[in-house]
């Protein structure tokens, strides 16, 4: 019950966040100074007519308040400049655009935990023997690593080289397009978990309470995966958080290596454009995503740790 | 107590070894403990009485190791089990509690998940609902109220003492025929200490089982011990009776430890008496009597030589080169006698006088005070 009251109590801060999230940008980006309707060719007047057709000629706040109107109604206007009068759902959801970048980034976090939190109880449970060593090499080289150097040097070896991956993932119309960006995305975030995740399993194996669970006479495997696991993945969740975020948002360089047309480098391409409806939707649903995430994480500690009081007050 | 011995270990040795050097942190030690018996284990932090603990338990963690000795429960070799077997002698045929239940809890799962899998994990056979019902059974059985809803909580809901009974529940689901509790009430305040003894007690005459009970409150082990073994730097110096230990003290490390201890009985303001001098560094330690360096009666030997462990009164032990000496004094000085009595028989008077001298002299000469136990058993006989 107080889980349930608590994550409509998140619901309502999360709504309250996305608006705000939704005035910062839309007031930032009419900061910038030039028009979706600025072309080489276009005559003020020209941009003063497309600016009163779509109500760009009005104070700063009524079009906000307009666009939020539109948006609580499920509209989310349309494009200006870059698919010209198509409406931005159909272009984000219609389109493929965020199911591609949703998939890949759900993929890479899988995988990232998948890979990560295995390799961490390796690590942990052969402190100190070669396979320790070598697992900590390999998880700073994938951290020290970035992205477009790990892309690029995929694209080479496995789509070059070797030929055995295609070089445009395009579409992701077959499972083997997703290999190379999917494994791009995870390498970092899965070395990073397997470090945290080392590092919280050699604290829990020395709590009192794996001392315990052996006077108990458990199975060594029953030790690591009930006990000192479940203690050690609070700091693997509170990266999880931040981490689906910048997964999501920065699949831009992976998206453009490999040529698949997402959510990110579209994001992009609509600011360099001034296509503001664009820029808003893009941002409003990257940052629900986020927030969603954040709520999930903090619903998953309550979970993972029965002392966590989510509803408590501080003093 | 009964007479059939549960648990034998013989000049046990434990070291840990560290990048500034060998620790010995247990070094011979000895002692048996019979079924139906509890048996103390006292001494200073670092005494090596936990490590010796760990050591039969299979707990020792790595760079802790042993070296030498052996360990034998009901006549199996403890430290000859495999992995499997030491796991089943775990939990199963003994059981133990630990001194900080505060955190030897698992904290992010129910109490009785806990006693569950105790149980479960030596018995597969057990069902679910039957793991359930011998988890509720325990925590009655420790003085749990409300167990069937109590099961169901985390040990965060429940308070020191709660969590100590909870603990002694879960040692002891598999009914095991000794229990190692080490430091059980040191963490808790007076009044739930004084509960936790009453139900270790009580435990230990309704099970039977024996119970090695490891602390440093000597008041402690003077509520619930049959037999005391006072351990000083990996040695036991003293082992007895625990009405010998208290009234008759005999080795001067134990008399410095019942002289430290506040008596209620004597007056007010009343100073207490340390014992003098810092613990022994075990990295580095002393070629004689452990305790040596700090003790009041040290002679020459005793920084040289290391004393036996001896039967000086019947089930009463101590390692001191001043019983030696006194016994050796008395079988000279007997020897002296009757040596001076055959020379006063035989003997002119200034001669026998001289004999029965030269005799007593070299009974308190006695310099060589090296002499097995045995010997000085038979010496005493």
């Amino acid at each position: 019950m107080d889980l349930f009251v608590y994550t409509l109590k998140r619901i309502g801060t999360a709504l309250l966040t996305l608006l705000l999230v939704a005035a910062i940008t839309f007031f930032l980006m009419n900061a910038i100074p030039g028009s979706p309707f600025m072309t080489d060719k276009s005559t003020p007047e020209q941009i003063a007519l497309a600016n009163a057709k779509y109500g760009l000629d009005k104070p700063l706040v009524v079009q906000f308040v307009n666009y939020i109107k539109n948006l609580l109604h499920g509209d989310m206007g349309t494009s200006l400049k870059m698919q010209q009068d198509t409406a931005v759902a159909k272009i984000l959801f219609g389109q493929g655009k965020f199911r591609r970048s949703i998939q890949l980034g759900v993929f890479a976090l899988l995988t990232s935990i998948i890979v990560g939190i295995p390799l961490g109880c390796l690590c942990a449970y052969y402190r100190g023997k070669w396979i320790d060593s070598i697992l900590r090499v390999v998880t700073t080289v994938g951290i020290a690593m970035p992205t477009f150097v790990i892309a690029t040097l995929m694209l080479f070896t496995f789509g070059v080289n070797l030929k055995i991956l295609p070089v445009q993932s395009g579409t992701l119309d077959s499972p083997i397009s997703y290999v190379m960006p999917v494994i791009t995305m995870a390498l970092y975030p899965s070395c990073h978990i397997a470090k945290l995740t080392r590092t919280s399993m050699l604290d829990s194996i020395s709590q009192d309470y794996i001392r315990t669970a052996r006077a108990k006479g458990l199975k060594t495997k029953m030790i690591l995966f009930k006990h000192a696991l479940r203690n050690s993945l609070i700091p693997v969740i509170t990266y999880l958080g931040p981490l689906t975020a910048s997964i999501i948002t920065g699949s831009l360089v992976v998206e453009q290596i490999y040529s698949i047309p997402g959510i990110g480098s579209y994001f992009v391409s609509s600011i360099l454009n001034r296509d503001y409806p664009i820029i808003m939707g893009t941002t409003i649903l990257l940052a629900a995503l986020i927030v969603f995430m954040n709520l999930v994480v903090d619903i998953a500690y309550k979970i993972v740790d029965p002392r966590i009081n989510l509803t408590k007050k501080g003093d | 107590m009964s007479d059939k011995v549960l648990l034998d270990v013989k000049d046990l040795k434990v070291s840990f070894f560290t990048h500034a050097g060998e620790v010995k942190a247990v070094d011979g030690i000895s002692y048996q403990i019979h079924e139906n018996e509890v048996m103390g284990i006292v001494g200073e932090s670092g005494s090596g009485k936990s490590v010796e603990a760990y050591s039969i338990m299979g707990l020792l963690q790595a760079p802790g190791k042993v070296i030498g000795g052996s360990v034998t429960f009901e006549g199996e070799d403890v430290l000859a089990y495999t992995d499997e077997e030491r796991r089943q002698f775990r939990g199963q045929r003994t059981g133990m509690i630990f001194q900080n239940p505060m955190t030897c809890l698992n904290p992010v799962y129910t109490i009785g998940n806990q006693l569950m899998e105790a149980l479960t994990c030596h018995d597969k056979s057990i069902s679910k609902e039957e793991a359930r019902k011998r988890a509720i059974e325990m925590l009655e059985l420790v003085g749990i109220n409300n167990a069937d809803k109590r099961v169901d909580q985390y040990p965060h809901e429940f308070s020191g003492g709660m969590r100590q009974r909870a603990m002694i529940a879960m040692a002891m689901i598999c009914r095991p025929k000794l229990l190692i509790a080490d430091e059980p009430t040191t963490a808790l305040d007076v009044t739930i200490q004084a509960q936790i003894l009453d139900l270790m007690r009580d435990l230990q005459k309704k099970t039977g089982m024996a119970i090695i009970f490891i602390t440093h409150n000597l008041g402690v082990v003077a509520e619930i011990c049959d037999r005391v073994s006072v351990m000083y730097a990996g040695h036991i110096l003293e082992q007895g009776k625990v009405d010998d230990i208290f009234y008759h003290p005999l080795h001067p490390y134990t008399k410095g430890l019942m002289r430290s201890m506040p008596n209620l009985d004597e007056k007010e303001r009343t100073r207490l008496i340390p014992i003098e001098g810092t613990p022994v560094d075990l990295l580095d330690p002393p070629k004689g009597c452990s305790f040596g360096p700090r003790c009041e009666h040290c002679m020459k030997v005793c920084l040289t030589k290391q004393p036996p462990l001896m039967e000086i009164e019947e089930g009463h032990l101590s390692a001191c080169w001043l019983h030696v000496k006194e016994l050796k004094d008395a079988k000279s000085i007997k020897g002296a006698q009757v040596s001076a009595k055959f020379a006063k028989d035989t003997q002119a008077p200034e001669e026998s006088a001289k004999s029965a001298k030269d005799a007593k002299a070299s009974a308190k000469s006695a310099k060589d005070v090296q002499t097995s136990a045995k010997s000085v058993k038979e010496g005493k006989a």
